[in-house]
């Protein structure tokens, strides 16, 4: 048993080296700048004058749309229209070729997945910073801007690193998706293993191991991050 | 000196502020009471546009301001370079270091020299016997503390007048006394300020003006010694009924 499971061992952290990783970290970033631009566009109240105000309502318009229909659609249906679905709009736009590699097609469904999950987190997390905190910058003398980049925010980011963490932990997992559409990441690369060695059960629960461990090391990593953030909070942990 | 005329706010259709005019002397300490509910908070944020009134105009030596108008962040901002406002909860910033939350402003809308600011943040906490704790966090340190700190915050500011509201209501009367002694040593030093207290001592000690309100509406404006010698039968019925406490 053990020469199966120390033989298939390379070519699964390769895929996890090579896709699962890498899959997570960067869909993660773009997933998080998407989450905090359609945040700030739904909590933000526009003023300024009437053009501003009716741009930023286009905005706030195409956010809720976004955030709706990636928060009511399955994962899986998602990465499907992107990868599958997508290269048949060159029936309707001719002469524009839609095909996108498999790794960019799972970096876009995740980015965007994670972006409208994330993107309810952060605007609840800037909703309950208090409305006292805004009063306190304004009446010094801060923009809005300002009060937004020194004041909540860093205190939003310690608000939003519990749930967070776990929406990163939850995309480690999520990733396990792209093998169907084509890529070889670590789950695709234990189904073939099992398929030559006819040991499903113990592939699978060799690379589900190999996922809990990836998430045990990230959960001590958000641990730790917390009792740094939480540093200025007598009474917390740390 | 500021000037208010005829300020008016309405919430859904109340009126809050019935044409409150008035006038807050420079080097004064102006006091404002009414009973709870009577607009004395929405008229002293009013004054630094934390509260945005319907309509009426705020004038300041050299500059004025119709609240009926479109505000720029032009004009706000330099109607809060005037104002600077202390809050009864203090209100600090946990997530800054005490010496950050007084340089904050000086350094970040002020464009003060972050050496200098910090010198001078440091001479603030010296004042008031804090400076040992200007590397704590504001969450470390006692009710009492923080709010001597958000004082210091307002006028690292170097505004014309401090804007209070009910600065001592949520301390113990041992830590209110420290905060109380701070101002009247402000007001000693001919420190521009405009406080909402219950606490009558303090006014009967260092007002030099008293404003009631009452339902949105001025009810006494005058000197302290008429307030407290010579008071109408209402103003008497809320001097007994404050007392009583
Ligand atoms: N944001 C708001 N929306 C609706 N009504 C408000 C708002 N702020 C204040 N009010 C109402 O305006 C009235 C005056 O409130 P304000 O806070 O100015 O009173 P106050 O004299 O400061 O009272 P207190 O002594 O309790 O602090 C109250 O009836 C209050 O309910
Ligand atoms: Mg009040």
């Amino acid at each position: 048993m053990w020469d199966i499971i120390i033989s298939s061992l390379p070519s699964l952290l390769e895929a996890m080296m090579k896709y699962t990783i890498p899959l997570t970290i960067i869909s993660f970033f773009f997933g998080l700048i998407l989450a905090i631009v359609t945040a700030l566009i739904k909590f933000l109240k526009p003023h300024g004058n009437a053009f501003v105000r009716s741009i930023w309502g286009i905005l706030r318009v195409i956010a809720d749309v976004y955030v709706w229909a990636f928060r009511s659609t399955p994962l899986l249906v998602q990465l499907f229209i992107i990868y599958f679905g997508l290269p048949n709009l060159q029936n309707f736009i001719p002469g524009f070729n839609f095909e996108i590699p498999a790794f960019t097609a799972a970096v876009i469904g995740f980015s965007l997945n994670t972006g409208a999950y994330a993107s309810e987190t952060i605007r609840s997390a800037l909703m309950s910073v208090p409305q006292d905190q805004w009063d306190a910058a304004y009446t010094l003398g801060f923009s809005t801007t300002q009060t937004l980049w020194y004041i909540i925010l860093p205190q939003a980011a310690r608000i939003v690193l519990p749930p967070l963490s776990n929406e990163f932990i939850g995309l480690v997992k999520d990733t396990s998706l792209a093998s169907t559409i084509t890529i070889t990441e670590m789950f695709q690369v234990s189904q073939q293993i099992a398929a030559h060695n006819y040991q499903p059960l113990l592939m699978y629960t060799e690379v589900a191991a190999l996922y809990a461990i990836l998430c045990s090391i990230l959960t001590i990593l958000q641990h730790y991050l917390e009792k740094r953030s939480s540093r200025y909070l007598k009474g917390d942990e740390g | 000196m500021i000037k208010i005329k005829d300020i008016v706010k309405k919430y859904d259709g109340k009126t809050v502020l019935d044409n409150i005019s008035t006038e807050f002397p420079e080097g004064k300490t102006t006091v404002i009471v009414g009973p709870s509910g009577s607009g004395k908070s929405t008229l002293l944020r009013s004054l630094d546009l934390l509260v945005h009134p319907d309509s009426g105009i705020i004038s300041f030596p050299n500059f004025s301001l119709n609240y009926a108008d479109k505000i720029t962040s032009k004009q706000s901002k330099e109607l809060r370079a005037q104002t600077s406002m202390v809050f009864q909860n203090w209100n600090l910033f946990p997530n800054l270091r005490v010496i950050d939350n007084i340089t904050a402003a000086p350094i970040h809308v002020h464009k003060v020299p972050k050496k200098e600011a910090i010198a001078q943040a440091n001479e603030l906490l010296k004042r008031v016997g804090l400076e040992k704790y200007a590397d704590f966090y504001p969450d470390e340190l006692s009710g009492g503390m923080q709010q001597r700190i958000s004082i210091c915050r307002a006028l690292a500011v170097k505004p014309k007048y401090i804007l209070l509201d009910e600065p001592t209501s949520a301390l113990d009367p041992e830590l209110e006394t420290q905060v109380l002694e701070m101002l009247e040593e402000l007001a000693q030093q001919g420190q521009s300020m405009v406080m909402i207290t219950h606490n009558i001592e303090f006014a009967k000690l260092s007002a030099d003006k008293m404003l009631f309100i009452e339902n949105g509406e001025k009810i006494f404006d005058g000197s302290k010694d008429e307030f407290f010698n010579n008071p109408s039968p209402r103003i008497k019925e809320f001097l007994d009924a404050i007392s009583l406490q």
